[in-house]
């Protein structure tokens, strides 16, 4: 028991263009989490690399992958993993303080980052007094606070009620729209896929079962 | 992440479970007391013995024999110096050139003879010693009832406490059981006749001399506690006279007797004089010069280098004991730090999703085990500096009961302070090593995982 190999991700070849809003669908334990890991530098692969802005990061150490984990990318999660003992404005400032961002500048990029998410009247406010919705924008403040170029966001609707969830994928699609930034979305919900990503790639048992642009945005032509 | 940040991290996070921190940082006072504690009372028994040895007078005196004196201190010295029939003599002269080596304060002749003293016409006898106006600052006579000579050359007299006893008829087993007070009371102020034979040269020849016999009246103006078998003072004499009195009195030495084959000068010849020195550093140099001049030397210095040894060694076990609680503390903030990793897990794996090195992770918990290091640090230093504080003050009410002036047995220095300081901040960091280097290896996928 507990010896048994599993390949969470299995022979899979992908390329993604910068800018683009892609979204990995599949069931629970189809591997799309553990791929968003790989690609967000918390996981290495046992085989095969992953290259990003044409730097493989199984060539890089651990101080290399935190740098960028730092600068690179910005994580949203399902569950916000927010610090709870942090103020909000506390919590969007950490990627800061790993950064070595000056002090003196650190309150104001925070606040500013919370202001584009809507949330510039609850600086001081701890994550447990705020609903789901307004974690997870404060999830998404800090993911983008060091301003990164591609967001990895793992189900970040998951534990939203849909109004709220629509709120969040909408936020995402504008930062996708605006900083051209490069969306990579874990998601089970196929609806919430083809409404906001350009393209769709299924995953089952760790393989890619199809990867097609989104027919739904092609036939709309035009952002929703 | 720079140190600020790490540290106002840390703090904060030591806030979070304050309880828990706190406790640990009881631990590490505790340990942390007992070893100041430990170390202060070691600290404060070796200044006290040091300056008791510097007051006695021992640390800064050196006794000069010659080596004509078969009875001479030094039998190495002997065999590898000149002969002893070419030193010089130990006679007036003498004295005067170890006076003039560079150092010394003063140079007085050991001079003193057993005689017969009458109190109240009942004839006692008694060892008779001179006794130079400088011992007075010593702590000899602490405790002494009376007053010391009125000058140098007075006709006054201080009785060690037994002899008093002697003078007033009072039967005692042992020293312990006379007060001083109760013996100076009756006595101070009465006088002795103290009866002692002159040494005088008959015309040229210096072998040949006369001894006329005296009788010289003394007032008591002192009682001494001053045990008359131990080395402080004039060894075994029972009865002090002013030195230049008994230098003036010109008595009978014993060495006179012995040394009459061969004495080739008319003046007084003596068995060994002290020479005082300006400070205890200069003893070793100015006992070199004196062996220069053709004398034997002694000095209580290398006593005193077997003391600093053993205080040495008396510290390093009080430190040992004092440190096992620092080192069972120390065990805490492990067990502390573990137990936050467990906790804080999550938290582990969300600072490195948003960029935190292992650097980073493990700085932060450094930061925590040297917070709780430094605060149980100047928490334990102040509670050791308390307990010491209260064995002193505990110390001294026993001592006052028993009839002993205060002391000073504890001490806490500066260097004390910093040292405790910077040890307990050096222990936590160490304790903090495993932790940290486990926080910083936490696989975030796993931590992040955890509930």
């Amino acid at each position: 028991m507990g010896s048994a190999t599993i390949r969470a991700v299995d022979g899979i070849t992908l390329k993604i263009a910068a800018g683009e809003f892609v979204a990995l669908l599949g069931a629970s334990g189809s591997g799309k989490s553990s791929l968003l890991n790989l690609l967000a530098g918390l996981d290495s692969p046992s085989a095969g690399s992953v290259i990003v802005e044409s730097q493989s990061l199984s060539g890089l150490s651990r101080e290399e992958l935190a740098k960028y984990r730092r600068h690179t990318v910005g994580m949203v999660f399902q569950s916000f993993n927010l610090i709870p003992s942090m103020t909000v404005l506390e919590n969007v400032e950490l990627p800061l303080r790993f950064a070595e961002v000056e002090r003196t500048k650190r309150g104001a990029m925070a606040a500013n980052a919370l202001e584009k998410v809507g949330l510039s009247g609850r600086l001081k406010h701890r994550p447990i007094e705020l609903s789901g919705g307004e974690q997870q924008r404060v999830a998404m403040a800090r993911a983008l606070i060091n301003e990164p170029r591609i967001l990895l966001a793992d189900e970040p609707t998951g534990n939203l009620d849909s109004r709220t969830g629509t709120g969040v994928m909408e936020l995402i699609r504008r930062l996708n729209e605006s900083l051209k930034m490069t969306v990579i979305l874990v998601t089970h919900e196929r609806d919430l896929a083809e409404k906001y990503s350009d393209r769709l790639i299924f995953l089952a048992d760790g393989k890619v079962m199809a990867d097609q642009p989104n027919p739904a945005r092609a036939a709309a032509g035009a952002k929703p | 992440m720079k140190l600020y940040d790490s540290i106002e991290l840390a703090a904060r996070n030591l806030r979070e479970s304050v309880l828990r921190n706190s406790l640990t940082t009881l631990g590490i006072s505790v340990g942390v007391a007992s070893l100041v504690a430990m170390l202060s009372l070691g600290i404060g028994l070796q200044q006290l013995a040091s300056r008791r040895l510097q007051r006695s007078g021992l640390f800064d005196s050196i006794v000069v024999t010659s080596r004509r004196n078969l009875r001479s201190f030094d039998r190495e010295q002997e065999e590898s110096g000149p002969a002893p029939a070419e030193s010089p003599d130990l006679n007036e002269a003498a004295r005067l050139k170890i006076a003039n080596v560079a150092g010394v304060v003063e140079v007085y002749p050991d001079l003193r003879f057993i005689t017969e003293v009458r109190f109240e016409d009942k004839p006692h006898l008694t060892m008779v010693a001179g006794l130079p106006s400088s011992s007075k600052d010593g702590d000899s006579f602490e405790g002494m009832q009376g007053r010391f000579f009125s000058a140098e050359d007075a006709h006054e007299v201080i009785l060690q406490k037994s002899f008093a006893a002697e003078l007033l008829g009072k039967s005692t087993r042992g020293p312990d059981e006379i007060n001083v007070v109760d013996v100076a009371r009756p006595l101070i102020g009465k006088q002795v006749m103290m009866r002692y034979s002159e040494r005088e040269s008959s015309g040229q020849d210096a072998a040949s001399y006369s001894v006329i016999s005296h009788e010289m009246p003394l007032t008591i103006v002192g009682v001494t506690d001053l045990d008359p078998d131990s080395m402080r003072g004039s060894a075994r004499a029972r009865l002090f006279i002013p030195q230049k009195l008994i230098e003036s009195m010109r008595p009978m030495q014993a060495y006179d007797m012995r040394a009459s084959g061969g004495v080739t000068s008319s003046q007084p010849i003596y068995s060994n004089v002290v020479a005082r020195v300006s400070g205890a550093g200069k003893v070793d140099a100015v006992e070199q010069a004196i062996k220069k001049l053709g004398f034997n030397t002694f000095s209580i210095l290398d006593a005193t280098k077997s003391m600093r040894r053993f205080f040495a060694i008396l510290d390093l076990f009080l430190g040992i004991f004092g440190s096992l609680a620092l080192t069972v503390a120390s065990i805490g903030i492990v067990n502390t730090l573990v137990m936050a990793i467990l906790e804080r897990r999550r938290e582990i794996g969300i600072m490195k999703a948003v960029g935190a090195s292992d650097a980073d992770v493990r700085g932060l918990f450094f930061a925590e085990a040297g917070a709780m290091g430094l605060l149980g640090g100047i928490c334990g230093t102040a509670l050791g500096w308390l307990i010491g504080r209260v064995i002193n003050f505990g110390t001294n009410i026993y001592l006052k009961r028993q009839g002993f002036p205060p002391e000073h047995i504890w001490s806490v220095p500066v260097w004390l302070v910093a040292g405790t300081l910077g040890f307990s901040f050096v222990v936590s960091l160490l304790s903090g090593l495993y932790p940290a280097s486990r926080a910083a290896r936490l696989d975030p996928v796993q931590a992040l995982r955890y509930e």
